[in-house]
């Protein structure tokens, strides 16, 4: 609020007249429209509604005005400031509102350029389908056994009830570690673990042992010389095959989708008895649903039971393996095995980190 | 195992209703392996009948001799201009004019979609075709045509069945312990209790023989009555050499897959393959003396009937004549005393052989035939003289002679009386079966049980089921005959677990960790050979070389497990970068072999073998396990080439050492331990100036950096190939099991810079170090941000900017106290390493 203008210079004196406001109004109105940008904006402000604008100059003569008068001038002026202020506010909202309008646009950017500046990298399938199927076991409360890959002959076949000539025991299938009677092998399935595991933990037994495992076959497009298993072993008071079916059922479900399932065609392993092959209702097969041949299981012999010092009449078990190459084979429509074993980034890449 | 269908149906019923699909599931659902159900020569279509050559005319113009002939087909079936008959063009040599012959007429497609037409070759219209077995589909015969025994059949009788054409064969695999279905008559036994129906053992029926002939049967000795229980001869004389085997026994024989030879060895195959009982027929006048069954003598050997000379082990079983071995027994026979065409008296021998020692010696010979086979996986002792009064008969009826008699040594049979709860067959399905089914599929599957209500049930086995031994084995056969179908699916309830493992989510981590990072997972092979170690210039002495040796390695060039992942980490790299993917990083977690303290690279000898009846002694599971090495789990990464590539946002940062050392580093901070990184050794292949030393707790656990040029070169890897190493197991061993939590200041920081010029040769991390030693406990944190040589420093110099962060708990800290700690920072750097405050 200025205060009355008591000296006056009467040169300066401004117009109150209504035509002057009227004017002075419609130039700051015109100015204001004219504005194209906030710095313009600016500088009709100032022009206009600025100390020095014929408005604000108006104003500070109304003090000096007969009081009668006054009134009068003063809603004159008061209602054409308001409208000057008005018109400046909404141009102001309207220029920032262009601006940042254009901002956006003037920054965009082709953001389809390429961005992998960061490297990628993956675990290996074989890896993460492991996990994959240690978490399925884990979430019922198994645990997940280990056990060394160069391995004593003892636990890899005699434990298992393989007899000292049964025909796995040759250098045709079996890799030896010195010398063919060193007491050494390079572990020919995960088996040896479920025997150490039978030696060292405590009973009740749930556990998978999933690891590496070695045969002397020569790499082609379907056989490796060193291949993935996981194995199951289960030993419990009152454990029975159906047990097995419908562990084998959840796991299947729990891999392949609530349509798998498992089916059971009798077999052997020295190791097991009854053994059974197993195969597996796969709904996502290439080409329609159908079994294929999954792995091996069965009840396990009494005599491995007492071979690990384990009372066969009150406990009894179930063991099922599966190969990890076969299952990432079937899953994934992997042809050729030497894609999984070469180490060729292009294949572990496609499947990114988790399966 | 190839079974014929219409052979098998002569030993039991096979409902109208089953198709060779169904009978195929049958089998499968008893637990054999279905390879493969066979149509032989399904897929001939037309007019193939019986012909009766009636005239033959050599053309010898051509290249090679060709015969015209005339041949009768049946009044139906003859040419037009030529009733009964047609001119038939043919190339094989092995028949004569009054043969019976297969004729395919015109209008026959013959498998593989050969048509048979009218056509004019060697200028005469040939009219059809005489067919040999491989031209039929019946098998690889094509040495010559197929020649029909006389009368086989009428002229022009349709041909199908008499050549076996349509016949259903089921190809089946037999796991080891169903070696009785390696026979029609054990596979008819599991189809009979299958379909329910009648099961005809032409083991047991014993053939009727005619009375012995004046003569004695060629006499036997058992030395070896452990390894042979049962050995019985047989003798024939006056046998017609020039016998021909019936048709209907070749053709069985050839549906089964085997190749008719003579009626002696043919008679001995055929009933082996119907009942599993293995024969061998001795020609009877080139045998020396009684046949006497012993274990070879050293340095003995003989030739085997595949005209091999084997050198025999003491531990092989012979069958022996005065001369000597005459057959490696349960295996193959000897050349020497073989039937042939002048054969007149035949001994057959039929035993029984312990399965344990005819597996061995198979393997030591490599030497598998069908009847090693056959007693590696156990015969049915009763057998022998059942099936070779069968061979006798057989031999007898088709080419004539007088049967002697027979001679045979028996050790006494102990019999098999297995207890077993009628229980345990439900209590191990899951699923209740009454006592009365458990008897009924013990009994259907050939065992005895005296007494069906006894409990314990004793139950006998079957005499050709030695692998029943025990109760375990019954209860497969009383869940096997019922199907696994029938077993009910639940769910074991575990008790609570613990999870996974501190080691186990580590390596999750470790593994999630490197692959965020950009390294891609590599699981190489675990073989190391001289070249690898060479390649990357490991030296001799290097105790990295001294690998665990493999007896049998796949390659020789690779006969050792590797101590170090480096091998596999530079192969992988290589095959990448030669496949063109030249920005590479990889990295492995596994094991590697470390032989422990006195172990050597070819192990042990005479190893302990503790006994399986019982949980080995503690003692003998440490000797166990001491002859294990150690299996440490390490981690790797390579890497070459760029770590970011070029592109619009700049220039490629080529990946370094500083790569490799990073990975280090995740490492650690995935598991959780600290790293410290120094320069100390630097073993090869890495580059002597650019190695870090990665150290955890206090142990050195492995090394980072860049790969030594001449590594590089001779490992054929990109220049500048960085790698790292580390022992994860001993890294996870020394991981925060539990973090403390510190509580944190909230009172201001000051931060002060500091430049110190030191000698180029000193490490960093020293400097640092002695920074932190001399900054005392007001110090929060280190971290150095320049490093700096050229002309602001003198030549041989190096500045190293550092930038301090100093915070106390429970107070503000003033000007004064931050300097005195500044200081003394400084200080303690000059002290430690000439370190000069740069001005």
């Amino acid at each position: 609020m200025s205060a009355p203008n008591k000296s006056y210079d009467p040169v300066e004196v401004a117009d109150l007249s209504p035509e002057a406001i009227e004017t002075a109004v419609a130039l700051a109105l015109e100015a204001i429209a004219a504005a194209s940008d906030l710095d313009s904006l600016k500088e009709a402000r100032l022009a206009h509604s600025g100390d020095r604008s014929p408005l604000a100059l108006a104003n500070r003569e109304i003090g000096a005005l007969p009081p009668a008068a006054k009134a009068e001038a003063g809603k004159r002026v008061g209602e054409a400031r308001g409208q000057v202020r008005v018109a400046l506010e909404q141009r102001q909202v309207d220029l920032e509102r262009e601006r940042d309008e254009r901002v956006l646009i003037d920054e965009a950017v082709d953001v389809t350029l390429p961005y992998a500046r960061r490297p990628v990298g993956a675990r290996h399938p074989l890896t993460t389908i492991q996990d994959r199927i240690a978490d399925v076991f884990v979430a019922m409360g198994w645990e997940i056994a280990e056990g060394p890959e160069v391995e004593a002959e003892w636990h890899n076949f005699d434990a298992l009830n393989i007899g000292p000539d049964h025909p796995a025991r040759t250098m045709q299938d079996t890799f030896f570690v010195g010398t063919e009677d060193s007491g050494v092998v390079l572990r020919t399935h995960t088996s040896p673990v479920q025997i150490r595991s039978m030696l060292d933990r405590p009973l009740p037994i749930y556990v998978v042992c999933p690891g590496r495992v070695f045969r002397t076959d020569e790499l082609d497009a379907t056989h490796t010389p060193v291949f993935h298993q996981v194995e199951g072993l289960v030993v419990d008071e009152g454990i029975t095959m159906a047990d097995l079916k419908g562990t084998l059922d959840h796991f299947a479900t729990a891999m392949f989708g609530p349509d798998a399932r498992t089916r059971l065609r009798p077999s052997y392993f020295p190791f097991t008895e009854p053994s059974a092959e197993l195969d597996l209702w796969f709904p996502g097969a290439k080409g329609g649903p159908r079994w294929i041949e999954w792995g091996g299981c069965g009840m396990v012999n009494p005599r491995v039971l007492d071979a690990c010092g384990i009372d066969s009449e009150r406990f009894s078990g179930f063991a099922f393996g599966m190969g990890i190459e076969r299952t990432l084979m079937f899953r994934h429509d992997v042809t050729d095995m030497r894609d999984m074993v070469e180490g060729d980034v292009r294949f572990t890449l496609q499947f990114g980190q988790e399966i | 195992m190839r079974i014929p269908l219409s052979w098998l149906s002569e030993y039991v019923d096979i409902p109208a209703d089953e198709t060779p699909e169904t009978i195929g599931e049958r089998l499968v659902s008893v637990g054999l392996e279905l390879e493969e159900i066979i149509h032989v020569g399904n897929d001939n279509t037309g007019p193939i009948v019986v012909g009766h050559v009636l005239s033959i005319e050599e053309l010898t113009e051509f290249k090679k001799p060709i015969r015209f002939c005339r041949v009768a087909v049946g009044a139906e079936h003859g040419h037009p201009d030529t009733p009964g008959e047609r001119g038939i063009i043919c190339g094989a040599r092995n028949f004569a004019e009054g043969d019976l012959v297969v004729v395919a007429l015109p209008g026959t497609v013959l498998t593989g979609g050969f048509a048979i037409a009218s056509r004019e070759t060697y200028g005469h219209i040939s009219d059809g075709m005489i067919c040999s077995e491989r031209e039929l589909g019946l098998g690889d015969e094509h040495s010559g045509i197929i020649v029909l025994p006389p009368n086989t059949a009428e002229v022009g009788a349709d041909a199908y069945p008499i050549v076996g054409l349509g016949e259903v064969v089921l190809d089946v695999s037999v796991t080891p312990d169903m070696g009785f279905c390696l026979s029609m008559r054990g596979v008819a036994r599991e189809l009979a209790h299958q379909f329910g129906t009648q099961f005809r053992d032409p083991g047991t029926e014993l053939v009727e023989l005619p009375a012995p002939s004046d003569g004695e049967p060629h006499e036997c000795a058992v030395e070896a009555l452990e390894a042979c229980d049962v050995f019985t001869l047989r003798t024939i004389v006056g046998f017609d050499p020039a016998a021909a085997s019936p048709h209907w026994m070749k053709r069985r024989l050839i549906l089964s897959g085997m190749r008719p030879v003579s009626l002696a060895v043919d008679v001995t195959n055929y009933v082996m393959l119907e009942t599993g009982q293995p024969l061998h027929a001795f020609d009877g006048n080139k045998l020396r003396g009684p046949i006497v069954v012993r274990h070879a003598r050293d340095g003995e050997s003989m030739e085997t009937l595949d005209h091999v000379q084997r050198e025999l082990h003491p531990d092989d079983l012979l069958i022996t004549d005065d001369r000597g071995g005459i057959g490696i027994a349960g295996i193959m026979g000897g050349l020497e005393t073989e039937v042939d065409e002048t054969t007149t008296a035949i001994v057959l021998e039929a035993a029984h052989f312990a399965s344990r020692g005819i597996a061995r010696s198979s393997r030591r010979h490599k030497l598998s035939s069908e009847a090693s086979r056959r007693y590696e996986r156990g015969v049915d002792y009763m057998l022998a003289p059942y099936a070779s009064a069968r061979a006798a008969a057989l031999l007898l009826a088709h080419g004539g002679g007088a049967y002697i008699g027979m001679n045979g040594v028996e050790a006494p049979h102990e019999p098999v009386r297995i207890p077993m709860s009628a229980e345990l067959a439900g209590r191990t399905a899951g699923t209740a079966i009454d006592r009365a089914t458990v008897v009924e599929r013990l009994r259907a599957v050939g065992a005895t049980i005296r007494d069906d209500q006894a409990e314990p049930l004793f139950v006998e086995p079957p005499t050709w089921r030695p692998d029943v031994t025990d109760p375990a084995d019954l209860v497969e056969e009383v869940l096997r005959l019922g199907g696994y179908d029938a077993i009910p699916s639940t769910l074991p309830k575990a008790p609570v677990g613990f999870g996974l493992t501190q080691s186990q989510r580590a390596r999750r981590r470790v593994g999630r960790a490197l692959a965020s990072a950009g390294y891609v997972e590599a699981l190489s092979y675990p073989f190391v050979g001289v070249a690898e170690f060479d390649a990357l210039n490991i030296p001799a002495d290097d105790p990295r070389r001294n690998v665990l040796l493999l007896a049998n390695p796949i390659s020789d060039e690779q006969p050792g497990m590797r101590s170090t992942l480096l091998p596999g980490l530079v192969n992988t790299l290589r095959r990448n970068a030669g496949r063109g993917t030249s920005d590479i990083a990889v990295f492995e977690m596994g094991a590697v072999v470390h032989l422990r303290e006195g172990q050597t690279t070819r192990g042990v000898t005479n190893p302990p073998r503790p006994s399986v009846s019982g949980r080995p002694s503690d003692a003998d599971l440490a000797t166990l396990e001491s002859l294990l090495p150690d299996q440490p789990l390490h981690v790797g990464v390579a890497l070459a080439g760029s770590r970011t590539p070029a592109g619009w946002w700049g220039a490629a940062s080529d990946s370094s050492w500083a790569d490799a050392v990073e990975a280090a580093r995740i490492v650690a901070d995935a598991v959780g331990a600290e790293l410290t990184v120094r320069s100390g050794a630097t073993p090869a292949p890495w580059h002597p100036g650019r190695c870090a030393e990665l150290v955890v707790g206090d142990v050195v656990v492995g090394y980072a950096g860049e790969l030594s040029p001449r590594s590089c070169e001779e490992a054929g890897l990109p220049r500048r190939t960085s790698a790292m190493e580390l022992d994860l197991d001993a890294v996870i061993a020394r991981a925060q099991a539990v973090v403390t939590a510190m509580g944190l200041s909230t009172f201001p920081v000051a931060k002060e810079d500091v430049a110190l010029v030191v000698d180029a040769a000193v490490p960093a991390q020293d400097v640092q170090d002695a920074l932190v030693a001399g900054a005392g406990p007001l110090l929060e944190s280190v971290r150095l941000f320049d490093v700096y040589s050229g002309d602001q420093v003198p030549a041989g110099k190096k500045s190293l900017a550092f930038s301090l962060r100093f915070r106390a708990p429970d107070r503000t800290l003033n000007v004064d106290e931050v300097t005195a700690a500044r200081t003394a920072a400084i200080e303690s750097a000059r002290v430690a390493h000439g370190a000069v405050l740069r001005g």
